[in-house]
């Protein structure tokens, strides 16, 4: 692993490389195409095969369903639907794509983060991993991420005309419509959903002693 | 190209061959395939959102119904995800367990891509074949779990409970004389672990039975030799992991070149393939049941000289055992605060992957210290496979779209997740 840092160190300055469970590196979108090239191609990495890509949303991280901090004050707080925490303790961008990369030849992995503005546009991998190509796909579809030269952008997950980036945090887990076969009208109809989201166990964050600085590390 | 000649057929997603609910949009020209447009997501579950929405433990379940025919397989990959998460040690039991358990997952899974793939290539009597030994190994998946299919066994920190000492019999009945009875029971008056050693020792000569059947059929070469063939090269561009990647001659299974659990303890052999076809990707997993075989015998052997613990010793993990809880009032705690509020990750990222019988399997779960995944992402294995379909397909005839995706082994469980 220290071996592929100091390559990664030596080959691409401007990224800022992560140590975890696994070595990951965060870079810009324009440096993408370059970087994703070179780690194809050059020896040291010979990353031939792009495993996985996904997209995390980090609209709400770090907030929790139910405050234990202030507790003792107002008394245990029943669980909420909808986060009650104002902001979240992630500062990077909202959007963030990941990539799973895999060499044959070095038997090494790698994790390439591309961190993405506003606009939610990134160039797309085809060219240099063709596998991404339902990836990239699958990103449009759950999170409405755009990819610039795509071969063909379609939503591949969901249902036919459907609309919404589902996998957002912000799309509530049970939808905003459902359908039915109208015996009257002699069609499937798309309603309003009829059901309300229902939280079993709330989401919780301790910061315990057991989870301070408990980051892991490898 | 005029495309008056042309014409298009829809297959699936209610077809018995498009092995779930696939929808294949085929262009043709007279009986030659010039073009597929496959439509995935009939059966998006949205498994990924909800697992985001849940205590890690009760997303095991999900796991298994993924790749419904693979269930223990997608459970090691989750809850090895959890266990580096936390760090955590697991007893050395349960790793053989859990490695017995994904063999038997892995010729369970091959038996009914076995199975299926015969019979989609018109092959009836195999299925029928392949179909008594699965009987045998789903009793195993129940002895020990209680669930046939989905059965929750992996947790974090080992297995839920040791192999169980004896098997359920078959009841006497009218249906079955008592000579009937007595040759049913006859491997299961002993515990779990000789039922699965009976199994071994008689499955070889099985693998023989299917072989005689369809490894030198004529009609069956004339079926696969030469269909769907991809070198290695376009295989690695395309993702390729599993049967898929190995029938073109690369080397790459997880098991030998990145071993986990208890893998590097065992003694067996990885099958490659040569031309990348849809025959040698069937000799591949006819070989890899055999070697399974190998890898559930050395487990039995010394999963029977070393009795010890199948779950870690982590209270804030595992739950506590009901004798502990009846005077140990700590014990009560953390069973209530486990069951209630579930096992907290501390804050980071992390990717496992497992030698899935179709592939790579992998899970990424990023989380923000909560007692639910913040994000986790499933790479299922048939995705890439099933993604390739049209280059693998393209200048084929029309019954060869059935041998290719049936020898790609996919499941739309796992691949619309």
């Amino acid at each position: 692993m220290d071996a592929l840092k100091l390559c990664l160190q030596q080959h691409c300055p401007t990224c800022q490389i992560e140590e975890g469970e696994q070595l990951s590196i965060i870079i810009r979108k324009e440096d993408v195409l370059s970087i994703a090239d070179l780690l194809k191609t050059h020896h040291d990495f010979k990353m031939d095969m792009l495993l996985d890509l996904c997209v995390v949303d980090y609209l709400h991280y770090g907030l929790s369903e139910w405050d234990i901090q202030n507790a003792t004050e107002h008394g245990y707080g029943r669980a909420q639907a909808e986060p009650m925490g104002s902001s979240s303790t992630w500062n990077g961008p909202r959007f963030v794509v990941v990539c799973h990369l895999l060499s044959l030849v070095n038997k090494i992995r790698l994790r390439l983060k591309v961190y993405l503005d506003d606009s939610l546009v990134m160039p797309s991998l085809v060219n240099i991993w063709p596998s991404s190509n339902w990836y990239e796909r699958e990103a449009y579809d759950l999170f409405g991420i755009r990819f610039e030269n795509h071969p063909d952008l379609r939503r591949i997950l969901t249902d036919y005309g459907f609309i919404g980036f589902p996998f957002r945090k912000d799309f509530p887990l049970v939808g905003h419509v459902e359908m039915r076969y109208d015996g009257l009208s002699e069609k499937c109809i798309y309603e309003p959903v009829s059901i309300e989201n229902r939280v079993g166990v709330p989401k919780v964050i301790r910061e315990d002693h057991r989870y301070i600085n408990t980051e892991i590390e490898s | 190209m005029s495309h008056d000649s042309h014409y298009t057929i829809n297959f699936g997603p209610q077809h018995p061959a498009a092995h779930g609910v696939l929808r294949l949009i085929l262009e043709m020209k007279g009986e030659t395939v010039i073009d597929i447009v496959p439509h995935i997501g009939l059966l998006h579950r949205a498994t990924e959102k909800l697992a985001e929405s849940k205590p890690y433990i009760q997303s095991i379940g999900y796991m298994d119904r993924l790749c419904y025919v693979s269930m223990m397989c997608n459970e090691h990959a989750y809850v090895m995800a959890i266990e580096k998460m936390l760090g955590l040690e697991v007893p050395i039991r349960a790793e053989y367990i859990r490695v017995m358990f994904s063999e038997i997952t892995r010729i369970l899974n091959h038996l009914i891509w076995l199975a299926a793939h015969g019979l989609d290539l018109g092959a009836m009597s195999i299925f029928l074949y392949c179909f008594r030994e699965r009987e045998d190994l789903l009793d195993m998946y129940e002895a020990v779990s209680g669930a046939r299919m989905h059965a929750t066994y992996f947790r974090p920190g080992g297995v839920k409970q040791d192999l169980p000492l004896s098997m359920p019999q078959y009841k006497k009945s009218s249906w079955k004389t008592d000579a009937q009875l007595a040759k049913l029971n006859a491997a299961r008056s002993g515990s779990l672990l000789d039922f699965i050693e009976d199994f071994t020792t008689r499955f070889p000569s099985c693998v023989d039975q299917y072989e005689t059947l369809l490894t030198d059929n004529r009609v069956w070469k004339q079926r696969t030799v030469g269909i769907g063939v991809i070198d290695a090269d376009r295989a690695k561009a395309l993702g390729f992991t599993g049967h898929m990647l190995r029938s073109t001659g690369v080397a790459w299974d997880l098991r030998k070149v990145q071993p986990y659990s208890v893998y590097d303890q065992l003694d067996f052999d990885v099958p490659l393939g040569k031309n990348g076809d849809c025959y040698d990707r069937y000799l591949q997993r006819i070989h890899e049941m055999r070697q399974s075989n190998r890898i559930i015998q050395q487990c039995i052997s010394w999963l029977r000289e070393n009795p010890g613990p199948v779950l870690a010793d982590d209270v804030k993990v595992v739950p506590p055992t009901r004798v502990d809880m009846k005077d140990d009032m700590e014990a009560l705690i953390h069973h209530f605060k486990l069951y209630s509020e579930g096992l907290i990750l501390p804050k980071g990222e992390v990717y496992s992957s497992v030698e899935h019988p179709k592939g790579e399997f992998g899970i990424y779960m990023v989380s923000d210290g909560a007692n639910k995944p913040y994000r986790m992402k499933v790479r299922a294995a048939g995705w890439p496979h099933l993604s390739a379909i049209k280059e693998l397909c393209q200048g084929h005839m029309l019954a060869d779209v059935v041998t290719i995706l049936s020898s790609m082994d996919i499941v739309l469980g796992e691949i619309d997740r």
